[in-house]
């Protein structure tokens, strides 16, 4: 257990990254199907049906990454845990609504009468919406530190909006590579204003973080850190502007550059990631308490992580089988 | 009403909507799995038919599942933030494995059991089957574990006001631990036996005699016949367990109240708290001594042995438990004779036989696990209490201390939003049930989570 030194400081800190890491690909993963959900008004019924039947088979195991790192924040920072939890209590009341009248649309809108359909279809809408704006108000308020106050109300309402932009590009990006014909000229359209919204979040949290909390200006903005961190905006910059040529030249001949917007989209995802966790460490709760102070018995997360370590690399695997199978243009889903 | 109760009522509605639907599926994916192999080995379209038929019940009580669980899932957190803080070294580990050994497996292969069938080899799809099955019985086993652990805590000590775990085996195989996994394990397999038999039984209702129906229907009143005495046996020792370690729940269950010999078995009382005595008792004399003891003379703990010096009650309020145990045990007899009676008539005379009345009263008793289940939480929770880990912390001591106003507003969403879906799931099931019974094909309107339109695309 002293294999690498003190265990009190290098078990949170893995843990820290083990959660970092399943939040981001919750927000990669989870974020494409949601933002189908919002993007779904916008399309034809039989184009809505192709759509749901694009993330039908993934959506469930999207959604296990949040329980997962909820999960981990719960097991290895239970004071945290509590602590955020409390003090997000309305939005992820709407939040978990949301995901409870999204599921089960799925199942619903297919199974139900013909007529509950649209009804369906409607609580699906309003279900992805629900938890993408609580999910982007969490954040903003997280990121002004967790105080209910006008000002950071008003923040935590421009990072709702921004990242339910910023779900319905990437999910459009996913029905540019999963749609053919009109639906996926569409997804193209619907990708370039989603850009929009990506760009604006990002401006905004860059701008608003550093304000906030001097320690975090400091971090960021003192000489040699400056340097090393130069390369995660520049290449966030050089990422959109990709973005910005690919969707002009989709949808291509041979359907090749399909892949694109969606890699890019999850490597600024990953930047935009990357850029926050440096800003808050050593903090859970912002300003509040440290990884450290939170974190549990090491005993106790040694235990998981010995799990973790033959557990993940299995869930990997099976995940990636579960895309091979259903890679290719989404078809009609069906039991046989 | 202060955040207390209502934090107790929020995460009582949201586990109890939650609890319905793994109930359906833990024992539902194994049916499903014999339903596969069946028509693996016969060839028998009527096998392949039942599985079409049930996957999709299966598909739908996953997904209400899932999302209820996510819940679940926060609601530590946002309720009950002292119960990690306190026992988190050893609840937390739990809760982590089953996300990642239970969650993740159903999750990703639930896809290819449900939409892979003509995609993925045929030994691959009864393989997801079988994992989504294995997936949601190991979920079971972890939560069973966690909260067995909080009635019959082991295997850790005290260290500063926090739990910090010293034996992970007796953690994991705390005393009641095995009981409580097997009465469960028999009370899903019971639910979905009478699920089954009671939609097939409308289907036979409503003139539908095909092969897969009959097929469907012999299963569910086999697996009834046979899994009925066996959990009233498991139900015996697993009181008898709880005897010994929770005595103050088995003297709220038999609604005794001094501890004494020849304690009589109360078939019928109005609890009186108050008073500290039963109203308009009915009951067999010696009866729980010899249930519990094996002799008339047994001494049975009473109530009355759990007041502190101070007058502060220490055993959880008796009449929700003494009903709530004799709501499960009461459906547990009717379980047994209305299977045991049709798998008798059965064997007689063949399940085309049976009539209207035993079609009817399968029908009556088609979502019966439904309050079995219910009704066996509530005596084993509200029997906990004050504590919520039993000896180790109170409630009390757990909640957070958000307003009660917030709690109000978001039990009434979530109440509202349960009772909307409770009611539409209940009417898909008999919807989809019609429907194959008019002979409409499965077929056109299978795009369960997809789409409805022809197919404009081939594949790839
Ligand atoms: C991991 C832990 C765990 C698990 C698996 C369950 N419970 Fe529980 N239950 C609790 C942990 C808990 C708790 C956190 O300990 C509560 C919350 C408040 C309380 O009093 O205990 C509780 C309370 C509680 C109450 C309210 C009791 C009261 O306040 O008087 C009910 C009705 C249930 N539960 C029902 C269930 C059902 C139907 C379950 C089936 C799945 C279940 N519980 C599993
Ligand atoms: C307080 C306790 C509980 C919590 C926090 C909880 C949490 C969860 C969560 C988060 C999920 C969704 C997982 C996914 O994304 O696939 C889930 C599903 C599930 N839960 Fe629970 N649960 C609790 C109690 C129980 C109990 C007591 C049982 C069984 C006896 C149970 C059995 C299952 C099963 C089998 C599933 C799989 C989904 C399904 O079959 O519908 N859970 N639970
Ligand atoms: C008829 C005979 C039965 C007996 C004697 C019996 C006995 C018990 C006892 C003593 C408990 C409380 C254990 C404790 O918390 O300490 C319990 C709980 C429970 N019962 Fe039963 N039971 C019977 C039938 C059933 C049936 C038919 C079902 C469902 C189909 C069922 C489902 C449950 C459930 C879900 C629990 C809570 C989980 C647990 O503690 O295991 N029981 N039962």
């Amino acid at each position: 257990m002293n294999l690498f030194g003190d265990p009190a400081i290098w078990l949170p800190l893995a843990f820290a990254a083990l959660m970092g890491t399943s939040i981001l690909i919750y927000v990669v993963l989870d974020g494409f199907d949601l933002g189908v959900g919002v993007l779904s008004p916008l399309a034809q019924d039989h184009q809505r049906d192709r759509m749901i039947a694009s993330i039908g088979p993934f959506w469930d195991a999207n959604e296990t990454w949040l329980v997962l790192a909820t999960g981990l924040l719960l097991v290895a920072f239970p004071m945290a845990h509590g602590a955020i939890l409390t003090a997000l209590y309305l939005p992820v009341a709407i939040m978990l609504i949301g995901l409870i009248l999204r599921g089960v649309a799925f199942e619903f809108r297919a199974k139900a009468r013909v007529k509950r359909k649209h009804l369906w279809d409607r609580a699906f809408f309003a279900g992805s919406l629900m938890t993408s704006l609580s999910q982007g108000f969490m954040l903003g308020l997280y990121i002004v530190g967790l105080e209910w106050t006008w000002p950071n109300i008003l923040f935590a309402s421009i990072t709702a909006v921004c990242l339910t932009a910023g779900y319905a590009f990437i999910g459009a990006a996913w029905l540019i590579i999963k749609t053919e014909n009109k639906l996926q000229a569409k997804a193209v359209r619907w990708a370039q204003l989603g850009l929009f919204g990506i760009i604006g979040g990002l401006i905004a949290v860059s701008a608003a973080s550093p304000l906030v909390s001097p320690r975090i200006f400091d971090k960021w903005f003192t000489f040699p850190e400056v340097f090393f961190l130069a390369p995660l905006p520049i290449m966030s910059i050089a990422l959109v502007a990709m973005l910005f040529i690919a969707l002009k030249h989709l949808p291509d001949e041979a359907d090749r550059w399909r892949h694109v917007p969606f890699i890019c989209a999850t490597a600024l995802f990953a930047l935009a990631f990357a850029g926050l966790a440096y800003s808050f460490y050593p903090y859970v709760v912002p300003e509040k308490i440290t990884l450290y102070e939170a974190a549990s018995a090491p005993e106790s997360l040694f235990i998981i992580l010995i799990g973790t370590m033959f557990v993940l690399p299995t869930i990997l695997a099976y995940t990636a089988l579960s895309y091979i199978v259903f890679r290719g243009k989404a078809q009609d889903l069906r039991y046989d | 009403m202060d955040t207390l109760i209502l934090s107790r009522i929020q995460f009582g509605a949201n586990i109890s909507f939650h609890i319905l639907f793994p109930t359906i599926t833990i024992a539902l994916g194994w049916v499903l799995l014999f339903f596969k192999l069946r028509y693996n080995k016969t060839g028998d379209e009527g096998w392949m038919d039942a599985y079409r038929f049930w996957v999709k019940v299966f598909a739908l009580s996953f997904a209400m599942g899932v999302v209820s669980g996510i819940t679940m899932s926060f609601q530590f957190g946002t309720n009950w933030p002292g119960f990690m803080e306190k026992v988190g070294n050893i609840a937390g580990p739990l809760l982590a494995y089953e996300i990642m050994t239970a969650f993740f497996l159903e999750a990703v292969f639930l896809g290819i059991m449900l939409f892979g069938f003509s995609r993925v080899p045929g030994w691959l799809h009864t393989t997801a089957t079988c994992l989504v099955a294995i997936g949601t019985t190991m979920s079971t086993f972890w939560i069973i574990v966690l909260n067995s652990w909080m009635h019959t805590p082991a295997g850790f000590e005290m260290r500063d006001g926090v739990a910090h775990a010293t034996d992970w085996a007796a953690i994991v195989f705390n005393p009641s631990m095995p009981y409580r996994f097997t009465h469960m394990m028999l009370a899903s397999g019971l639910t979905v036996a009478f699920l089954i038999a009671g939609l097939s039984a409308y289907r036979r209702l409503r003139g539908d005699f095909d092969r897969s129906v009959k097929y469907a229907l012999r299963t569910g009143v086999v697996m009834a016949a046979l899994l009925i005495p066996v959990q009233i046996l498991v139900g015996d020792l697993h009181g008898l367990n709880t005897l010994e370690h929770q005595p103050q729940k088995v003297a709220a269950m038999e609604g005794n109240w001094e501890t004494r010999g020849n304690v009589p078995l109360v078939l019928f009382a109005l609890p009186n708290e108050k008073e500290r005595r039963n109203d308009y008792e009915i009951s067999i004399p010696n009866g729980a001594s010899l249930i519990l003891k094996h002799s008339a003379e047994g001494v049975v703990p009473g109530l009355n042995d759990f007041i502190a010096e101070d007058g502060t009650r220490m055993h959880p309020p008796v009449a929700p438990v003494f009903w709530g145990f004799r709501v499960m045990v009461g459906t547990g007899m009717a379980m047994l004779a209305l299977s045991w009676f049709a798998a008798f008539f059965m064997w007689r005379r063949g399940s085309d036989a049976f009539n209207k009345p035993i079609l009817y009263s399968f029908l009556a008793m088609s979502f019966s696990g439904w309050l079995a289940t219910l009704a066996g939480w509530y005596t084993t929770e509200i029997g906990r209490q004050p504590w919520l880990v039993q000896g180790v912390m109170t409630t009390a001591e757990a909640v957070a201390d958000v307003p009660a106003g917030m709690v109000l507003s978001t039990l009434i969403a979530y109440l509202t939003v349960y009772a909307l879906l409770i009611a539409a799931y209940v009417g898909v099931l008999f919807h989809l049930a019609a429907k194959a019974s008019r002979g409409e094909s499965l077929q056109p309107m299978t795009p369960s989570s997809g789409a409805a339109g022809p197919a404009l695309v081939p594949a790839e």
